[in-house]
């Protein structure tokens, strides 16, 4: 009869153990949103509203989400790519021992390098007067005359890169490492060629990863505000820097479909963040 | 040398200066099946590997079926291998295993479908084609990997510690399946193992191997009661041994703490030499009726086994292991009772003290 009340109890006591957790995550996370939500119906004049999703269909806000998604698409691709064959090379490529180390290091720092000292390091570099632009210039390449821009998509994705990229060889590396060697050595065992090892195996395996991994730098640039905005002070229409606009711009001021754009993309990511797991928990199955 | 179906000559392989592998001379008879034996680090894989190809010989030949193949590619052996980690591929289906072979040697879909379908019933899994190696035990998913390796009709299997990850019952059942498989097919076969057990029950032949060097070839009885070198004598099943002095070399003679031995044979070494007496535990009787030889001693231990019962009995400094039959009507042995024991002439041998 004891042993009856005591499982509850346990599991009261494993409840207690993510009780932190819980309460970070409706304070930071499951609140806000919910206020976002609330707020998102609310008129500029005061009480409640379906316009603003309405107002989701304009051009304005259609263009933020469209260049936010290109952007988003186009960095997570190439960071995508770029990033799998660093992780590729210095995981299994033969390279030298403590290229690894620097690398992870170096990936470890990058990814996370985001906002004004992200912005301002490229516009020492790459702006207008940046050091690699002077630096073009004295082999007689002017990079603003054949049309590059950092303050362009090219060049805003550039920047996204600079985190993109690293992020990948950071999640992909892992991956990689578990590729058993038994699977290579059995595949050619069989009569594989290395060719036929990859297709059929390797990148079948490393697939939900890569995949996975390639939402999360979706995702990655899709959220960014801070790098974008100290970039391009606001003036390239992403959605993310609509949001503010809306909300605490002065010419441009409707906070609820500021709310509501947010609404948006919140859904957005939690989609990619959906998928993502689902991705990830196929992987774990077969690389566990 | 030709004969063999495979052969090895002279075979040796270092690895950054260190020796893994030497003075490797080996040939194997179609349909033969040979077990590398020997305690972990010895060489037996860098051996199973260098006749799968995954490492080239620092020295020495090896052939398969009369062509050299000392630094052919793996891919082009057409040779089966089962991995001690099964190896299975984890995004494909059993069936997309053991199809993978056929798939990667361009045969259709119908001959591959017919061929696993032909191994699922040879593995005893004929349902399991649409399962995942992870939906798998372990024992099945070995089977897999074996099937896997069949499905190519390969000229050779070789199996690296296929067993020892499965747990003891299991890899009881999977031995003599391995080796039901190996008779049905007929096909040339090398196991590599540390377990004696394992390579006592299933080879034809045994390769003992120590410190990356061959110890002893033969059959299981062969190596089991005419162990070769001390080494052997000690690594494959459970040994006595007793420092003595030869006492008498003509007739076999030796002599253990002031009492006579009598050894089946002449001694090759001269009266006075120190040397080792060896016998198995299956030799010693408690009491008077086994055999010519006596010792008594206090029995240490007794260790209840099931089938057979192990005592040990203390004589001195040295002790002597035996093993008892059990059965229903049998008086164990008591801890610390005075014992005789006696054994046969022909049980003992003699070997050099190292
Ligand atoms: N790739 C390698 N590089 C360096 N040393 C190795 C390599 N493979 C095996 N060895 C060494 O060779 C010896 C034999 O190893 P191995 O053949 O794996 O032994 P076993 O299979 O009998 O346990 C060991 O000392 C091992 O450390
Ligand atoms: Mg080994």
């Amino acid at each position: 009869m004891g042993g009856a009340q005591r499982p509850p109890q346990r599991r009261l006591g494993q409840w207690f153990g993510v009780l932190p957790f819980f309460v970070f995550s409706s304070l930071f996370l499951i609140g806000p949103t919910l206020i976002l939500a609330y707020r998102s119906f609310e008129a500029p004049q005061g009480g409640l509203t379906l316009d603003n999703y309405r107002q989701l269909t304009s051009e304005l806000v259609l263009n933020a989400y469209g260049m936010s998604v290109r952007i988003s698409l186009t960095t997570a691709l190439v960071g995508g790519l770029f990033g799998f064959l660093l992780a590729w090379a210095v995981s299994m490529g033969g390279l030298p021992r403590p290229f690894r180390s620097i690398t992870t290091t170096f990936s470890g720092v990058a990814s996370n390098f985001a906002g004004v000292p992200l912005a301002a390091a490229f516009i020492f570099t790459l702006g207008r007067i940046g050091l690699v632009t002077a630096l073009f210039k004295v082999f007689g390449i002017d990079l603003y005359e054949t049309g590059f821009s950092l303050y362009s998509f090219l060049g805003l994705s550039l920047v996204y890169l600079y985190f993109q990229i690293p992020l990948m060889v950071l999640v992909v590396l892992p991956a990689l490492d578990g590729l058993k060697r038994d699977w290579r050595e059995a595949a050619e065992n069989l009569g594989a060629t290395p060719g036929q090892y990859w297709r059929y195996v390797a990148l079948p395996v490393l697939l939900p990863s890569i995949l996975g991994t390639m939402i999360l730098l979706f995702g990655n640039s899709f959220g960014a505000h801070a790098t974008a905005y100290a970039l391009t002070g606001g003036l390239f229409t992403l959605g993310t820097l609509l949001i503010g606009q809306q909300i605490s711009g002065d010419v441009l001021h409707n906070p609820g479909l500021g709310y509501a754009v947010a609404m948006g993309m919140v859904m957005i990511m939690a989609l990619s963040i959906l998928i993502y797991s689902l991705l990830q928990r196929r992987s774990e199955r077969w690389l566990g | 040398m030709s004969g063999g179906f495979l052969t090895l000559e002279g075979v040796r392989k270092e690895f950054k200066g260190k020796l893994a592998v030497d003075r490797f001379d080996l040939e194997v008879a179609p349909g033969e099946f040979v077990s590398f034996l020997g305690p972990s680090g010895c060489g037996k894989t860098t051996t199973l590997r260098m006749v799968a190809g995954f490492e080239h010989p620092s020295a020495g030949t090896v052939r398969l079926a009369g062509k050299d193949v000392t630094f052919a590619k793996p891919n082009e052996r057409n040779i089966g291998m089962v991995f001690q980690s099964y190896a299975l591929f984890p995004n494909m289906t059993v069936a997309g295993n053991i199809g993978f072979g056929l798939r990667v040697r361009k045969e259709s879909a119908a001959a591959r479908e017919r061929r696993v379908a032909e191994l699922l019933e040879l593995i005893h899994l004929p349902d399991k084609g649409k399962s995942y190696p992870y939906e798998l035990s372990g024992g099945q998913q070995q089977r897999v990997a074996l099937a896997r390796a069949l499905a190519i009709r390969p000229q050779l299997l070789l199996l690296d510690e296929p067993l020892s990850a499965l747990d003891a019952k299991i890899r009881v059942e999977l031995r003599s399946e391995i080796r039901r498989i190996q008779r049905e097919l007929g096909i040339t076969t090398i196991y590599v193992t540390h377990d004696q057990e394992e390579a006592l029950s299933l080879s034809d032949r045994i390769v003992v191997m120590s410190a990356g060097q061959m110890e002893q070839v033969g059959t299981p009885f062969e190596i089991y009661n005419f162990p070769k070198t001390s080494f052997v004598a000690a690594f494959v099943g459970t040994l006595n041994q007793l420092h003595c002095t030869v006492a008498d070399a003509g007739s076999g003679a030796v002599a253990f703490n002031g009492q006579t031995i009598r050894v089946g044979s002449p001694i090759q070494f001269a009266k006075g030499t120190r040397v080792l007496m060896m016998l198995r535990p299956e030799e010693l009787h408690l009491g008077e009726e086994g055999g010519d030889n006596r010792l008594s001693g206090k029995v240490d231990t007794v260790t209840f086994l099931g089938g057979v019962v192990r005592v040990r009995v203390g004589l001195g400094d040295s002790n002597l292991t035996l093993d008892i039959l059990n059965e229903r009507t049998l008086r164990l042995p008591t801890v610390g009772e005075q014992q005789t024991l006696s054994f046969p002439p022909h049980a003992c041998w003699v070997m050099a003290e190292n």
